[in-house]
């Protein structure tokens, strides 16, 4: 009894102020919620409020541990939980207690349970496994209000693994009568496919019956997941095009209920919706946009009402209508309509009108040009908003031209900004146009010197090192003398200045450019002023250890006359007691090298230190540690993935029999070739460090970083320099710049006009004639990203005659750069035109039928038309393209194959003179594969007294690779009981000859021919054979051998256009980037030159050049009909190729990038 | 929609909803410097603003200030259309709202914006349906309280 009178008490003042809040619930304040809000406005600090709510929490805890709280109180309670982790207070101990709420309460309880929980626990909380019970419990309920509680929470937050427990109840609720329910239900599979889209692919076909719902609002939410699902796959849904159109126009129609309306536009949230989804659709599809052209057009033309709700819509329709493929009369509208935005006086708009301004100019800059004055007023815009996109804006437009004042009015924001954001993103913008359009070295050196001190140590650090890359790889002529020149002038003044406020990174480049080119300016002044005032840099307190160490670097390289030398005497004295390691060693190092004059002129070498580096990224010179490792017993080094594998492997039984063991003396070689050549060149440092390539970075940081690859100086000093490219250079796609003079917009004719502004406005034209100076139509071309159309003033020149590639050049003979040149052709014509191959086969009609059963003798004395047409050729001298038109490989002077067959066999263009003991064997060849490419034939194996001899030789089939085993009986006695067995786990081995051969005569030669493909990509495969035999009135006996197949022998071309390649491109998921050296020869491109040998070496097809880029595909055999495809993207970057290769396979990019390494180091 | 938040004058946070996965640390760090960056602002100033990499879109109705963060891909002033009609719902339910209504009925404040968003997009963009669905349940809360 007095238990319900309790309960009842309890439970009134809940009712009373129920009472008060009749209907929609007004303020509560008599509540504890209330007291304890109210109690907190009284009080004056922060400190007060902290001791306040700490009492708070207390109370709180001690409530809802004890058993006799009610969940009504508990509901109450939790509420105020909420209030004190919204002020910022933890109350985690209530979080438990929040579940068991939404968990155990009514119906309204658990919605304040529901709600606490959405507040406090995000997606990847441990707590939510607890409630996916109750939550199941709940979508199962007859009470619409759980079910939809269950529903919104599931759509705001679910632990992903348990999306199955709860998902066929989702499902079901598509179907519901009720359409609250289908729309939260459809939202609640949004979310999911949204975490987990692999969990709803079979729901598909539900989600296109929630589209064509009979109520707008669950037609409406499919559309998130529509735009989803197009966004990430337009190709799919192409069909659904004319639908969404239809929605489209019956929503602008007004065909919706007018509930649906807001501020009288029908529907807006669902144009938008529709409007972008559109966009994704229509976007390079021509068919697809044609169908929307209508729609989009009277979407334009009906929000005209002066309300922020049609800018909305307006705004979408525009950036749908430049999404799609173009339609003039559109694109017009379009235009004008950003001009209204452009010159709207709302901010907001106006804001709106640059930004889509910045998005348009990138197709047509011209578009800019009607609203310079806007622009120019936008730049001095009081809104630090408005001014970053307008500088955004004026990024996009710059030209040689107009490059001085823009980076003016970028460098002037800069000064002001105290984002890190905006800092970071605008120092690198400008980084960028200095090095892109920079007028002269002067100019270049003072904004670099800006970027520098306003980027600190924010900025990109990719931005520092290709400054220092770019005046390092300068060649050694006037011009990039004096821009050396000039910025080591620039930096000592810099030193004799205050340096306090310098960034760091900024004193580092300034130790490195003075430690390499100080030389420059030694005749003319004071030998040991540089040094002096390093080392007054060195002693300064802010200067970081970092820093130090770059300065004791370059002060190292100085050290050549007797006064820098005693001061470097006393530096080191005091920096070779420090406690950092780093500045101890280079201290040790500044002493040795100060006093020891031939040792530093010998490492640190006065002139072009950086031409002459050439690293050895091959690691060649480890090759004999190596081998003496293996021959001790040492393990064959292998790539991560590949242990990664092993790894996996070795905790499954290993269910195949332990493979032949070999001598390492065979295996060894190999194993050396895998190890060397692995890592990436990127991760030597060159010099002092910080001159290492940076493609990588460049590649992830999109347009904030430099691009610096492959753009060519067009502008110098003296104009346009094309005359003075070398002939052999083919341009690459440059610009127009229009000439302003002539252009019928041209902006200084404006500034001619009689103006009746006044002062400022005169100043604004001026500007406006600066800024907008040289619009013009830029059409280029680009395979990926954004496209390089501008000329760049200071350019990366390749690494070319002057340096390896001429010594390399000189010490060979004209013999061995003609023979290059021949080899290059060659290989160019081996594997990917058909023509090659139906040539060969014609050239094989007149050959006899030939059968394995030929003799050795017979074939030797009759020869074999096919074979001595060719050595006649050869021995002519005479055109040995057409060799190679008969599908003929090189072959190697047989001394080169025993050494070492692999590495040699290809790539010696040597005269291609056949080995007299090889002759024969070509004859083996079957008639059906003797067209085709081949290689020369490697000697397997042979016993003591040459009676038996085998040797191999591989056949490059389109769709596999064929491996021809042939055995010489050298013996008069006949092979009986022959049986051949090869070997390879990572290989797919099957045999072609029709019948399993059992003897071989005497003196004859028998072919085993057995196709073989690789199961898994990887850089070479072992190949164990075993021939077992048995003469006549012998024992039975067995040759062993083994033979190494590479990755490349299984590479074909992939012919595909550059359309297909950049949608496969987008589809593969495994990827490597890498610097590899660029091939020079003297009449090709770089480029070019680099590309074909890859094509010849590797069987690649190259698909595209475009400028500074190629991009190239090729396939791993696999089987008949199948392959992995493998695309490989190059740029020119200074004189390196930079690489990107993806595939849809983890090992293939590591392993194929591995052969071209190699193929390039040893062209 | 990545997260939404309202707060007063003087900085004091009255509703925080997150749309997206973050930890207690950085939900703080959030909003403490998004409520200075914005109070900061002057009122004839663009209601968007790019901050860090998000795109926020705020708008100031008496004394309260509401504030979402969108992506760059989205359509700002939509954004604030949201803003506007989540207003507006409030305003209908509270009849003529007031920082006070929000403060101390918070849990009520959710309540609709539940309604209304739905894991970060619209989900109902009818007055009308909305707050039927609200007052269904508070019917239903009146119904039980009584018994």
């Amino acid at each position: 009894m007095s238990d319900v009178v309790e309960k009842t008490l309890s439970a009134l003042p809940s009712l009373l102020s129920l009472d008060s809040q009749a209907g929609a619930g007004k303020l509560s304040p008599s509540s504890k919620l209330g007291n304890l809000i109210k109690g907190i406005t009284e009080l004056t600090s922060k400190h007060e409020e902290e001791k306040l709510i700490k009492k708070e929490l207390e109370s709180i805890k001690e409530q809802v541990a004890s058993p006799n709280t009610t969940m009504r109180q508990m509901k109450e309670i939790m509420v105020r939980a909420i209030y004190c982790e919204m002020l910022g207070y933890q109350a985690s101990f209530s979080y438990i207690h929040a579940i068991k709420l939404a968990q155990q309460g009514s119906v309204l309880e658990k919605r304040v349970g529901y709600l606490a929980v959405s507040l406090f626990l995000n997606e990847t909380d441990e707590f939510l496994l607890l409630l996916v019970n109750t939550v199941l419990k709940d979508l199962q309920s007859t009470n619409l209000i759980e079910v939809c509680m269950a529903l919104t929470v599931v759509s705001q937050m679910f632990p992903k693994d348990m999306i199955p427990a709860i998902l066929p109840v989702v499902e079901e609720k598509l179907t519901h009568p009720k359409e609250i329910i289908r729309r939260k239900a459809v939202l609640a599979l949004y979310k999911f496919y949204l975490i987990a889209p692999n969990q709803v692919q079979h729901i598909h076909s539900k989600f296109r019956k929630a589209l064509c719902d009979k109520d707008p609002g669950v037609m409406t939410a499919s559309l998130h997941i529509y735009l989803q699902l197009i966004k990430e796959n337009p190709e799919s849904y192409k069909d659904l095009t004319g639908s969404m159109v239809t929605i489209l126009r019956q929503v602008v129609g007004g065909k919706l209920p007018l509930d649906f309306n807001y501020h009288s536009v029908p529907a807006p949230w669902l144009q938008i919706q529709l409007l972008r989804i559109l966009a994704y659709l229509g976007k390079e599809d021509q068919g697809t946009s044609e169908m929307m052209y209508d729609v989009l057009e009277e979407s334009l033309r009906r929000a005209e009402m002066n309300h922020n709700i049609t800018y909305a819509i307006l705004f979408e329709c525009v950036k749908t209508i430049y999404t799609v493929h173009p339609k003039s009369q559109l694109l017009e509208k379009a235009a004008e309509c950003i001009g209204n935005f452009v010159l709207s006086p709302k901010i907001n708009l106006k804001y709106l009108g640059l930004k889509a301004l910045t998005y348009v100019v990138q197709q047509d800059a011209n578009l800019a040009l009607p609203h310079q004055m806007t622009i120019i007023e936008c730049l001095d815009h009081s809104d630090v908003i408005i001014k970053r996109e307008t500088l955004e804006l004026l990024f996009r437009i710059t030209n040689a031209q107009n490059v001085t004042v823009i980076v003016e009015k970028m460098l002037e924001f800069l000064r002001l900004t105290c984002d890190d954001y905006s800092t970071i993103d605008l120092v690198g913008k400008v980084a960028e146009l200095a090095e892109k359009y920079a007028p002269d070295n002067v100019w270049f050196i003072q904004t670099m010197n800006s970027v520098f001190s306003l980027g600190g140590d924010v900025m990109q650090p990719d931005i520092p090192n290709n400054f220092l890359r770019l005046l390092a790889e300068g060649v050694d002529n006037v011009e990039d003398r004096q821009l050396r020149l000039f910025a080591v002038d620039s930096y000592v003044s810099l030193l004799q200045g205050v340096t306090a406020k310098l960034p760091q990174r900024f004193l580092q480049v300034i130790s490195w450019v003075l430690g390499e080119y100080s030389y420059l300016r030694e005749e003319e002044s004071d030998p040991g002023s540089v040094m002096r005032l390093l080392a007054r840099l060195l002693d300064q307190r802010h200067t970081s250890t970092e820093t130090r160490s770059w300065v004791l670097g370059a002060m190292t390289k100085l050290c050549s006359s007797p006064v820098s030398v005693a001061l470097a005497r006393d530096v080191c004295e005091r920096y070779s007691g420090s406690l950092n390691t780093v500045l101890r060693q280079k201290a040790q190092e500044l002493m040795i090298l100060s006093q020891d004059t031939k040792l530093r002129a010998r490492v640190l070498p006065a002139e072009g230190r950086l031409e002459s580096l050439e690293v050895d990224s091959s690691l060649s010179f480890l090759d004999g540690y190596v081998s003496e490792a293996l021959a001790a017993g040492a393990a064959p080094y292998k790539s991560p993935h590949q242990r990664q594998e092993d790894l996996v492997q070795e905790k499954a039984l290993s269910l195949e029999p332990y493979g032949l063991s070999l001598p390492v003396s065979l295996s060894s070689c190999s194993i050396t070739d895998r190890l060397t050549d692995r890592r990436s060149p990127t991760l030597l440092s060159m010099s002092s460090g910080l001159s290492g390539n940076s493609t990588e970075l460049s590649h992830q940081e999109g347009s904030t970083t430099l691009k610096l690859e492959g753009v060519k100086r067009v502008w110098g000093k003296d104009g346009y320099l094309a005359q003075q490219q070398s002939a052999g250079e083919t341009p690459t796609p440059l610009v127009e710049l229009p000439n302003p003079l002539l252009s019928p917009q041209s902006p200084p004719s404006q500034t001619q006009k009689p103006s009746s502004g006044l002062e400022p406005d005169q100043e604004k034209r001026q500007l406006a004639s600066s800024l907008f100076v040289g619009l013009g139509s830029h059409n280029s071309v680009c395979l990926m990203g954004r496209a390089e159309t501008a000329p760049r003033h200071f350019r990366r020149k390749p690494r070319g005659e002057s340096s390896s590639g001429a010594s390399e050049g000189s010490s060979n003979s004209s013999h061995s750069s003609r023979s290059a040149a021949v080899d290059n052709l060659l290989l160019s014509n081996l594997l990917d035109s058909t023509t090659v191959a139906s040539e060969g086969g014609a050239a094989t009609t007149t050959t006899p039928q030939q059968t394995s059963q030929r003799t050795l003798d017979h074939t030797t004395s009759n020869g074999n038309p096919h074979v001595e047409g060719t050595e006649q050729r050869v021995e002519a001298g005479g055109p040995l393209s057409l060799i190679r038109g008969n599908g003929m490989v090189a072959v190697v002077p047989p001394t080169h194959t025993q050494t070492d067959p692999q590495t040699q066999q290809d790539l010696h263009p040597a005269p291609a003179l056949e080995r007299p003991r090889d002759l024969p064997l070509a004859s083996h060849l079957p008639a059906e594969l003797s067209g085709l490419a081949r290689s020369e034939f490697t000697p397997l194996c042979s016993d003591q007294d040459s009676s038996l001899a085998l040797s191999a030789c591989r056949v490059y089939k389109e769709d596999a690779l064929v491996l021809l085993v042939f055995i010489s009986n050298n013996n008069d006695s006949a092979l009986h009981q022959m049986v051949l067995q090869l070997t390879c786990k990572e290989l797919e081995i099957s045999c072609i000859s029709g019948s399993p051969l059992k003897e071989v005569k005497g003196h004859s030669v028998s072919v085993c021919l057995h196709t073989v493909v690789m199961k898994r990509a990887s850089v070479q495969v072992e190949l164990a054979g075993l021939l077992s035999y048995q003469r006549p009135l012998g024992q039975p006996q067995a040759a062993q051998f083994s033979l190494s197949l590479s990755l490349k022998h299984f590479l074909r071309p992939l012919t595909v256009s550059t359309g297909d390649y950049g949608k496969m491109w987008l589809s593969f998921s495994h990827d490597l980037k890498q610097n590899l050296r660029l091939v020079t020869t003297e009449h090709q491109e770089p480029l070019t030159a680099t590309l074909d040998a890859l094509k010849g070496k590797l069987h690649l097809h190259v698909v595209d050049i475009i400028g500074s880029e190629g991009i190239v595909a090729c396939r791993l055999l696999q089987g008949p009909g199948q392959g992995q495809p493998c695309l490989l993207h190059c740029r020119v970057n200074a004189d390196s190729l930079a690489v990107w290769l993806r595939s849809p396979v983890p090992e293939l990019p590591d392993s194929l990038l591995y052969h071209c390494q190699k193929a390039l180091t040893e062209t | 929609m990545q997260f939404m938040l309202l707060f007063s004058r003087q900085g004091k946070l009255r509703l925080q909803k997150w749309y997206v996965p973050l930890s207690d640390k950085e939900r703080k760090k959030i909003s403490r410097d998004l409520v200075q960056t914005i109070l900061a602002r002057k009122p004839k100033m663009c209601s968007f603003l790019e901050w860090r990499d998000l795109k926020i879109v705020y708008k100031r109705y008496a004394s309260l200030y509401f504030c979402c963060a969108v992506e760059d891909q989205d359509n700002e002033l939509i954004t604030l259309e949201i803003i506007h009609r989540y207003v507006e719902l409030l305003d209908k339910y509270f009849g003529s709202v007031c920082e006070l209504d929000i403060i101390f009925n918070f849990e009520k404040a959710y309540f609709i914006l539940d309604e209304f968003l739905l894991g970060g997009e619209a989900q109902e963009t009818s007055k009308k349906n909305v707050l039927k669905a609200i007052e269904q349940a508070d019917l239903l809360q009146e119904v039980y309280e009584m018994v």
